[in-house]
């Protein structure tokens, strides 16, 4: 199938693009376009106009400072997967990311595009919510606002943000050198989207008990999830199997939902099994630290 | 001799296609072309009461809205013919070229849309206006062939459109006598073709839609050329069907389809050129589907797991229309014993319609249920009697010295099955040993101690190919020295002018490269049947091989009259025809222009003009191929996932023409039954709403999914056809699934879990393996 | 509607056509530029089949609008073999391996492939499977595909050749 009809705007720069937006009702940001096209080819969507946000050079690029990693929302995954720096600091981003799509549909996606499409299952939402990221997002008169990640995901594939705003990057939190992390997830066919994935990064204390963790699901409800149950509960443990197993129970507290590509129990089964899986290999990882 | 008979010869067909010069149907481009797209229904089982298309036909670039009426002065029914010879018979199971009255299947057609381009097309047909008044849908085959059942469409009395049986010998005897009796419930399901090329029409309309010249991607243009000569009454002479490269077939391009027709009518309506190019949604809306058998099955064994008789019942779905004569239910059920000496059998064949996409074949059609229902059975008798399952089917093969095997059925061109050669049991007995068979108890005890799952399962399968009647084949020498086969079966991507080129070349002493081959045109050859049921190696291979000979025999001839010598001292060689102990030759280009003929000039006597032959060999016989394959999975318990780690196949399909084309058709083949087994649903809601629409949704296996398959080939000679050989295109498909599921079982053997079904989707498995847990 | 002037580099040559923004590139390459050989199978991003390589980088020619290609270097699968016809290692290879039968998907896979050995000249048959595993093959099963991008690599080490 074809597109419906629109109009097409390619402004160069951020406020042009915003007033666009503004400035037509039922219009809509063309980013990667590795969702939005596919949509708009089977004609779920008929938009009148689309502001296509490719050519605004300030929205694109990657910058490692002290203590965060900012990341332009039009940065393409591909280019954030084989990142030096973001595998240095980051190392997650490069083990998710291959599990992102394909290679053609990574040379296009963006990181803004895929956190504002906001599938449940999406690697990079899941990773936003796993490292408390913070989102930068343009409105009308130069105006930006800066959300959190937790405020920003405001329900099924919803980001909390104005029809003519755009999101201008990500800002994301980094844990100390040697943190130990893991992205798991069960897809049908590599590079399909997740029936659950699981993602986890953790530090550890010089005792070699975990001083600091994060636990992120994605696939498996109408949002990604953290699960704070389990974080708190390993706090101050070594991981060792039995916590490990008694920190999976804590998945029966998820907000689970069943559709034809798995019911809300199977996916359960699918989380705790990625998350088990995660959790091993990120302790694994972990190098201890005297503190 | 065999310079190119079983040698790898690269093929013909790849330069163009490796450049990017292939011509696909929606690669051709005509002056003025327009473009259509159907309105298509919505509803699985509506009346239509209302149709506004007035808006629509204003909107920018659209130059038509039709509809059945409009279609209706350009046809002589308005319905499609049950098949190319058209007959008087009243139908009640063709689908119609549009329907105006009541939809019976999501995506059934209600109206073309023609405009300056397809977008536009498709902006006005979802500004049609269709009033449905929905009616009951059936939507599960089971519950539909009952009396009193909501009938699928209004016409109908029943949704049960024919019942058969089909069995022979004393089979309540053989229960009554037996030592034991295993009964199961299988269900399955195929899915669909996916070619990656979907369907397309182009029509190239010529004084005023007296004379029309048809692209289609079909596996059947002399079928859709005899329907439209029916359909259209037109004169054979105005009409000229032509199939471009084909982007792949699996069996959906099989069927003459309602767009087909509708397509070339409104040409001839308007007098204008159109396209139409399929959307995949279309395709999953709309090209036929392989979908749910449902068999109830018993199998009576002795105390040494010997099969007395078979028995059961198999409800076949075969959703809203019947493209074409029901084969499929009958392919499965007479398919059943397989390579299996079955003394009694049994078997009640229902076909149901119900509210879905039309079922016809897709790639091994209804083998591929029988060998799954059968391999099922002779496994569920291993694991019930504790014994080895390749031991059990070796008790039960058909030896070597039974061939030629007589079926006690009849295929249905009314002749009797007769397996005419294979030795089963050396071939079972291969693939066993190539596949490590013996060690594996160890291997897999080994893994189970670390907590892995693996297993290891086979599967025989036994496919009859080559079916006739006829195909046609022509061997022409120009006056140039280039040489031309004509035939009317059709190359949907399997190598079919590299093969016939390599048969033709043979009998001529030239080069493939020296010989074209034109498949699929309806203007250059008479007559041909098509692409299907594997068999246009052996029927156009036969053909050719017999033309190729025949012209072989004329230039030796002819140079024998033209060079003064006995045709004895004559060979042929590189194009030419030699004096065996001189110099002196004729090329086959002089002698074919002496043989073509020149005005005032006398003809050599006692020879036939025309340095060419047309053969259209006969057969009514299936040349039947045997397959064993062995798969071995490893199955992660908390998720359902299967993951196939070794796969070897054996096959032998007689003579290999082409070994490299043969491996390729061996290894494609298996990733579709692979496909089958663990990735493709084609799912309805309880409305019969097709849920599964996009390539997200309908998984087609992919590159990480699959190991390399390891292959082994056995030559026995076909003894019924002049080239030796058997069909390939169908046989890696058949005993996949079954292979697969064998050996998921077979992994999870320490949960005693039987599996009764395929695909078995992850969920589906894990949700066995929960439940085996639970009660363990 | 609007028309948009569309000016791209397809393999090298200067090109340009008008078309209305929804155009996608693979329709404009195939319709407006008739540069038939990037095939179109789903048209929602998922076969690969009309893979080109946008300023170096493949692409689905389906999920992109022409008009967003305007200025950029487009290679397609008529840019592979030499001016004087001779086929590119990997167009060589998937014939001698039977890398393609009906030859729909083969020009996203030539694609594909070129731009993982740009970057990977010597793949093992695993990275071959991951780089092609957003292309959709029905008729080979794959194994041909990965045997001719290995054999391909293996030429383009031998004769020191960019892919």
């Amino acid at each position: 199938m074809k597109p419906p009809p629109f109009e097409y705007f390619c402004p160069t720069g951020l406020n042009e693009a915003v007033e666009l937006l503004a400035a037509h009702e039922n219009s809509k940001v063309l980013a990667g376009g590795q969702s939005l096209m596919a949509m708009l080819n089977l004609r779920y969507l008929f938009p009148d106009v689309l502001v296509d946000i490719n050519r605004i050079d300030e929205l694109a690029g990657i910058a490692v400072a002290s203590g965060a990693a900012r990341i332009g929302a039009m940065t393409r995954q591909r280019v954030i997967e084989t990142n030096g720096e973001i595998a240095r600091v980051a190392p997650i981003f490069r083990e998710a990311l291959k599990l992102v799509g394909h290679r053609q549909t990574r040379n296009r996606g963006t990181i803004g595009g895929s956190l504002c499409h906001l599938d449940p299952a999406a690697e990079l939402a899941t990773l936003a919510l796993l490292h408390d990221a913070v989102v930068e997002i343009a409105g009308r008169d130069g105006g930006r606002r800066r959300l959190g990640i937790h405020d920003f995901i405001a329900g099924f594939m919803m980001p909390n943000i104005e029809m003519h705003e755009i999101v201008v990057a990500i800002e994301v939190p980094l844990w100390s050198a040697g943190h130990g992390y893991a992205f798991h997830e069960f897809a049908r066919r590599h590079g399909d989207f997740a029936i659950a994935s699981a993602a986890c990064l953790l530090e550890k204390d010089g005792g070699g008990a975990i001083s600091r963790i994060s636990i992120a699901l994605g696939g498996v409800g109408s949002v990604p999830q953290r699960l704070s149950a389990a974080e708190e509960f390993l706090l101050g443990k070594r991981g060792e199997p039995g916590n490990l197993a008694s920190a999976l129970e804590f998945c029966a507290g998820l907000e689970l939902i069943g559709d034809f590509h798995g019911s809300a129990e199977y996916r359960l089964s699918v989380v705790r099994s990625m998350l088990r899986k995660s959790l091993e290999l990120a302790l694994a990882r972990a190098g201890r630290r005297d503190t | 001799m065999n310079r190119l008979i079983g040698k790898s010869v690269p093929r013909l067909e790849d330069p163009a296609l490796l450049v990017g010069k292939g011509r696909y149907v929606d690669d051709i481009h005509l002056s003025d072309m327009l473009h259509c797209t159907f309105v298509r229904s919505t509803m699985a089982h509506a009346a239509i009461t209302g149709f506004d298309a007035e808006f629509a036909r204003s909107m920018p670039g659209v130059h038509a809205v039709l509809t059945a009426s409009d279609l209706a002065p350009m046809l002589m029914s308005k319905r499609m013919p049950l098949s190319a010879a058209p007959s008087k018979e009243e139908n009640s199971s063709t689908p119609f070229v549009l329907q105006d009255r009541e939809v019976s299947y999501v995506g059934e057609p209600v109206a073309l849309v023609i405009a300056d381009s397809r977008a536009e097309a498709e902006d006005a047909a979802s500004a049609v206006q269709v009033e449905y008044e929905p009616l009951p849908v059936v939507v599960d085959a089971r519950k539909a062939y009952e009396p009193g059942a909501e009938v699928v469409r209004s016409e109908l009395k029943s949704n049960l459109l024919n019942k058969l049986h089909v069995g022979y010998g004393e089979v309540d005897e053989a229960f009554a006598a037996a030592a034991h009796v295993f009964a199961d419930d299988i269900w399955q399901h195929r899915g669909c073709g996916h070619s990656i090329e979907t369907r397309g029409v182009v029509v190239e309309s010529r004084f005023g839609g007296s004379e029309l010249c048809i692209w289609s991607s079909t596996q059947m243009p002399h079928d859709l050329f005899y329907m439209l000569v029916a359909m259209l009454d037109m004169d054979e002479n105005r009409l000229r069907v032509i199939t471009p490269d084909v982007g792949g077939g699996f069996g959906p391009k099989y069927c003459i389809y309602p767009e087909e027709i509708a397509i070339p009518a409104a040409a001839r309506l308007l007098n204008r050129n159109l396209k139409w190019i399929e959307d995949r949604r279309e395709y999953f809306m709309a090209a036929v589907q392989e979908r749910d058998q449902y068999w109830t099955l018993e199998i009576a064994v002795d105390a040494d797991a010997r099969i007395l008789g078979l028995r059961g019942r198999l409800v076949h779905d075969q959703g809203a229309y019947a493209p074409k004569a029901v084969n499929l239910p009958y392919n499965s059920a007479t398919a059943m014993t397989g390579p299996y000496i079955v003394p009694a059998y049994g078997m009640d064949v229902l076909i149901v319609h119900t509210n879905k996409v039309p079922v016809s074949s897709v790639r091994g059609a209804g083998y591929p249920q029988a060998a799954f229902a059968m391999e099922r059975m002779m496994d569920l008798i291993a694991v019930r009697m504790d014994l080895d399952r390749a031991e059990v089917r070796r008790r039960n093969l058909i030896p070597p010295e039974k061939m030629p095997y007589v079926k006690q059925l009849k295929a249905r061109s009314g002749v009797a099955m007769i397996y005419d050669s294979g030795d089963y049991i050396a071939s079972q007995a291969e693939t066993l040993a190539a596949a490590g068979w013996e060690d594996f108890p160890a291997r897999q005890k080994a893994a189970l101690a670390e907590g892995r799952y693996i297993g290891i399962g086979l599967a025989n399968a036994v496919k009859g190919t080559g079916r006739g009647p006829f195909e046609s084949g022509t061997v022409r020498v120009s006056q140039n020295g280039k040489i031309s086969v004509f035939t009317g079966a059709t190359a949907m991507g399997q190598g079919l002018a590299t093969a016939l080129a390599q048969i033709c070349a043979e009998e001529l002493s030239v080069t493939p490269e020296d010989v074209t081959v034109i498949a699929g045109d309806t203007a250059v050859t008479p007559l041909g049947l098509g692409g299907f049921a594997s068999r246009q190696l052996v029927t156009a291979g036969s053909s050719v091989h017999l033309a190729a000979k025949s012209v072989a025999a004329k230039a030796i001839k002819a140079a024998s009259r033209l060079m003064e010598v006995d045709e004895d001292a004559l060979k042929l060689e590189e194009g030419r025809v030699w004096i065996r102990d001189g110099n002196r030759s004729l090329g086959l280009g002089e002698l074919a222009q002496v043989l073509r003929g020149a005005p005032g000039f006398a003809f050599p006597a006692d020879l036939e003009p025309g340095l060419s032959t047309s053969i259209q060999w006969k057969t009514d016989a299936l040349t039947y191929a045997n397959a064993c394959h062995i798969a071995e999975v490893e199955v992660d318990i908390d998720l359902g996932e299967v993951t196939v780690a070794r796969y070897v196949a054996f096959h032998d399909s007689g003579r290999l023409i082409n070994p490299m084309i043969v491996e390729g058709q061996v290894v494609g083949g298996i990733a579709h039954g692979i496909g089958n087994a663990l990735f493709e649903f084609m799912g309805y809601d309880e409305t019969a709403q097709p849920v599964t629409t996009t390539f997200q949704e309908y998984l087609l296996v992919t590159a990480t999914e699959l190991p390399n398959f390891e292959t082994i080939y056995r030559e026995t000679p076909s003894g019924l056809n002049p080239i030796g050989a058997k069909g390939i295109g169908e046989a890696g498909t058949i005993p996949a699934a079954a292979a697969v599921v064998s050996a998921v079982e077979n992994a999870l053997s320490p949960f005693r879990i039987r599996i009764s079904q395929t695909p078995i989707l992850p969920e589906r498995l894990f949700n066995l393996i929960q439940a085996a847990r639970a009660t363990t | 509607m609007r028309t948009h002037l569309i000016e791209m580099k397809v393999n090298g040559k200067a090109c340009s056509g008008e078309a209305v923004a929804r155009t996608t590139l693979a329709d404009f390459l195939r319709h407006t530029l008739h540069l038939t050989g990037t095939h179109v199978g789903c048209e929602h991003g998922v076969c690969g089949a009309c893979t080109v390589l946008v300023d170096g980088v493949s692409t689905r020619g389906c999920l992109m609008l022409a008009v967003q290609a305007n200025g950029a270097r487009v290679e397609t699968v008529e840019g592979l073999a030499s001016a004087e016809g001779v086929l590119h290692p990997l167009q060589q290879a998937f014939r001698d391996q039977h890398g393609l039968q009906c030859g729909f998907c083969t020009p996203g896979m030539l694609i594909t492939l070129k731009e993982l050995l740009a970057e990977n000249p010597d793949p093992t048959e695993d990275e071959v499977r991951d780089a092609i595993s957003g292309n959709i093959c029905r008729c080979t099963g794959y194994q041909s595909i990965v045997a001719a991008a290995l054999q391909a690599a293996k030429e383009l080490r031998r004769s020191g050749s960019a892919p």
